[in-house]
């Protein structure tokens, strides 16, 4: 019998998206039968909300005051208990779950199979390396528990119309004090997030200053979309790290990416390899951005943007 | 502290175009060219940087792999390490066993910090310092893009999804490195000279007595799929209408 266990990603209020499309990829094994585990300080809510997902068998609700913050050293000995009769253990290959799953795997003395992008059957999983320069075919031996993450921007989310069992777990593990949470700073922004945007504007070195960024925002917002950046213009400091689209940064599926003033580095492309449609805005016309865009324009983009942004207001 | 202990991997350089084998039996290496993983050369500066601030006094580098990962040794005492010790593999290694290993090296070193990559940019695993921290029974900070060291404990900014995350942990600690976390320096030509004479340990898998994990097989390679060739416009209205044409604006 199959059985997965999904660790739900969550801030305390809400799931992040990554569950659902965790659920996804899990009911593409052949018949599987999925729980998701809610570890939190109060996860009745999440619980109900994780309930709805599609697909989903079990909501096991796992509350303790130490999972008021979502740290991998306290989570993992309990999510080891928790996968205790699964054969499946999935989490998000966010940095939520990358950084949980391989304490995880460890504890359970497996190796984990890091971002899964195609399900071929229980045992045997597609995946990128080489920043998604070449995809290989894995297989984990089927007498082990297999753990794994999920390359989220390869799926969509599971429909919500369910209503599964849930069930409150106690769980009786030794946990670590050696790690504290002290702090998050989080970029506070209304605009749609980049990791679920249908659109994503992104801006790159080019722009040249944070004063100059607002350019893309005024674009982004026009379009109701969320803004992305490459590294070279996170690293001179025009926009926060957390909006870094690539390799190092977010892996994004939109149906539209507006790409300005991006050259197309390998580990920018990684990042939007599943977009729908690729606008590339570049004045060098032999950028290697063009080589993947859907449409491509060669100018300079402080013309061509407040030109493009006035087009679309109207 | 005393000791850091840092991972260099040997990987194929990042601006190398890798290819897959028309047979799909793997990614063309020969005759590439090889670097110390870009994670781990950050690692390796974060490492030397707190020692040159008098906080440690040793940095340690360890390579796991083939023979050749001396290279990478030699560059990563050139730019700073104090000895490097080389752990001879066969053939490629899982993370796991790699995991295991470096805890077998930490029982005999006693580091009080271990600095890693986030990932190594062939496999793209991001895994091997969660595992250690895991089989240390330690704790880890990973993506860490600041790292303040306060007697016995470390302060350790972390790149997360949603901004920085701030964790405290205590010592002894597994870090792992994200981008931002410096610059690595340039190694200088005396200093390549220099590193000659620093020592290199090496040592075989077997010798440390480590029971390899159960490894996820690597069946065939493909390359990804090619995205299909666009269109290029002419201008503004030329990019509008072909966005309509898409269905994407109105
Ligand atoms: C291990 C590793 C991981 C990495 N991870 C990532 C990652 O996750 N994401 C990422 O983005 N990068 C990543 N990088 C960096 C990557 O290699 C590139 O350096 C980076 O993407 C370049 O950013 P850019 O395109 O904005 O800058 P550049 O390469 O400098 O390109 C700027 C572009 O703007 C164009 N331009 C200039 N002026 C104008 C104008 N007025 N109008 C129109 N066009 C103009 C230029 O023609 C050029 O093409 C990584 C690198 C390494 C080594
Ligand atoms: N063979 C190796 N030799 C030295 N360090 C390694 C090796 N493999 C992995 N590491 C370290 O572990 C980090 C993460 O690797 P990975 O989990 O394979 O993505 C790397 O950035 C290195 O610091």
């Amino acid at each position: 019998m199959t059985k997965v266990l999904i660790v739900a990603e969550h801030d305390g209020k809400a799931l992040n998206s990554s569950v659902a499309k965790c659920v996804s990829c899990a009911s593409d094994i052949p018949d599987a039968e999925i729980d998701i585990a809610v570890f939190a300080g109060d996860g009745a809510s999440l619980a109900a909300e994780a309930a709805k997902i599609d697909g989903v068998t079990r909501v096991l609700q796992v509350d303790n005051a130490a999972n008021e913050q979502l740290l991998a050293a306290t989570l993992a000995p309990q999510v080891v208990q928790l996968a205790d009769g699964y054969t499946h253990l999935f989490g998000p290959s966010t940095t939520f779950g990358k950084d949980l799953m391989p304490r995880a795997a460890a504890l359970l003395g497996v190796n984990q199979i890091s971002d899964i992008m195609e399900v071929l059957d229980s045992h045997r999983f597609k995946r990128p390396i080489y920043a998604g320069n070449a995809i290989v075919t894995v297989a984990a031996p089927d007498d082990h528990i297999v753990v794994a993450t999920v390359r989220t921007a390869s799926y969509r989310s599971a429909a919500m119309d369910n209503d599964a069992k849930t069930r409150t777990v106690t769980i009786d593990a030794d946990l670590p004090t050696h790690t504290r949470y002290v702090e998050l700073q989080a970029g506070s922004s209304d605009r749609p997030d980049l990791q679920t945007a249908s659109r994503v504007v992104s801006g790159g070195r080019a722009l040249g200053s944070a004063d100059n960024f607002e350019i893309i925002f005024k674009l982004a917002d026009t379009i109701g979309a969320g803004v992305g950046a490459s590294r070279a213009a996170v690293d001179a400091g025009y926009v926060p790290n957390e909006m870094q689209v690539g390799q190092t940064g977010k892996i994004i599926a939109p149906e539209l990416y507006i790409a300005i003033g991006i050259s197309g580095a390998i580990q920018h492309l990684t990042g939007i390899k599943d977009a729908g449609t690729i606008v590339a805005i570049n004045k060098d016309e032999e950028a290697p951005i063009f080589e993947i865009a859907d449409i491509g324009l060669v100018g300079d983009l402080f013309k061509i943007v407040p030109e493009l942004q006035q087009a679309l207001e109207s | 502290m005393e000791k850091i202990l840092v991972g260099l991997k040997r990987v194929v350089d990042y601006n190398v175009r890798v290819r897959v084998r028309a047979d799909g039996s793997g990614v063309e290496t020969s005759g590439v060219k090889m670097s110390i993983n870009p994670f781990d050369e950050i690692a390796l500066e974060e490492a030397l940087r707190i020692r040159e601030r008098g906080d440690a006094s040793e940095v340690i580098v360890v390579s796991m792999g083939s023979s050749e990962s001396q290279q990478q040794l030699r560059t990563g005492l050139a730019m700073g390490a104090d000895r490097a010790i080389l752990v001879e593999t066969d053939g490629e290694m899982d993370s796991l066993t790699g995991a295991r290993i470096l805890l077998k090296i930490i029982e005999k070193e006693e580091p009080d910090l271990v600095l890693l990559g986030k990932q190594a940019i062939d496999n793209d695993n991001n895994q091997t310092g969660q595992m250690l921290a895991a089989l240390w029974g330690r704790p880890q900070a990973t993506f860490a893009s600041e790292v303040v060291v306060n007697g016995n404990s470390l302060k350790v900014k972390r790149e997360v999804d949603v901004g920085l995350e701030t964790i405290e942990v205590d010592l002894p600690a597994v870090v792992t490195t994200d981008l931002r976390l410096n610059e690595p320096r340039y190694v200088k030509l005396p200093d390549i000279m220099k590193a000659k004479k620093k020592p290199l340990d090496q040592l075989s898998a077997a010798d440390l007595g480590v029971e390899a994990g159960v490894p996820i097989s690597n069946e065939t390679y493909e390359p990804p799929e090619q995205r299909k060739k666009g269109i290029m416009v002419d201008d503004v209205a030329g990019l509008v209408a072909a966005l309509k044409d898409k269905g994407l604006v109105k």
